[in-house]
């Protein structure tokens, strides 16, 4: 069951701050993730303190470096449950996770961040493995 | 920390992925949740038996790579059925 969304309100707005789009039903995913072209990350947000306090501060140190997606949009599992069901069918043999981050290339998952690779690491060390995956897969020359 | 965290106070390991091997023949992965006098608690879980078509080697690396595939929603380990709690993020190639 949902969280109180005025709880909730915090974490959403730690990402959407960031200009990441967010995206709260099936239609939405579809129209951003359906027939998707070019470079996307999909952040997973989650209630859960264990590791989505790292995840998102990691998705903000990312996000400052000089190569990142052409597009970012995210969907809050547990809260948003139809569009964060709609956005793991695009995720093919990945299974689902929260936090998690899938990193996306003409519709195919190229990198994809576990919850469990953000327990316990730090954010900076998250970044680091997230822009490494930036320059490898977003950068011009891919 | 901008982190916003719900659960203080608890195990070390809680909210944490792990690999519960057994002196029996099955394996678990999944998140650790607490241990009681029933024993260890793990939620959203993959248990690895050993006539199962892969290794117990390659279920631990699939599950470090493409996730655990949740098989029950809570398990118990009984406490002296654990042989070893491994984090799976420290599962090479996760």
């Amino acid at each position: 069951m949902p969280y109180n969304p005025a709880l909730v309100a915090p974490m959403r707005a730690e990402v959407t701050r960031l200009g990441v789009k967010e995206l709260t039903s099936a239609a939405e995913v579809d129209a951003a993730l359906g027939d998707q072209k070019g470079s996307m990350l999909v952040f997973v947000n989650s209630v859960c303190g264990c590791a989505a306090g790292n995840a998102r501060p990691a998705l903000a140190l990312a996000l400052k470096h000089a190569v990142v997606p052409q597009q970012i949009v995210t969907v809050f599992a547990g809260q948003d449950l139809e569009a964060a069901a709609r956005a793991r069918q695009y995720f093919g043999e990945y299974q689902p996770s929260s936090p998690s981050m899938a990193l996306l290339r003409d519709g195919d998952v190229v990198h994809f961040v576990h919850r469990h690779q953000i327990e316990g690491r730090s954010p900076q060390a998250i970044a680091s493995d997230l822009t490494a995956a930036f320059d490898k897969f977003c950068g011009a020359a891919v | 920390m901008s982190g916003h965290v719900f659960h203080p106070g608890h195990a070390e390991l809680h909210g944490i992925t792990v690999v519960v091997e057994t002196h029996g023949s099955r394996t678990y992965v999944g998140r650790y949740d607490m241990e009681d006098s029933q024993g260890v608690h793990l939620l959203d879980v993959g248990v690895h038996e050993p006539k199962a078509s892969m290794s117990k080697e390659e279920f631990i690396r699939k599950s470090a790579k493409f996730g655990v595939q949740s098989e029950h929603k809570h398990v118990i380990v009984p406490a002296d059925r654990v042989a070893r709690i491994t984090r799976l993020g420290e599962v090479v190639g996760s």
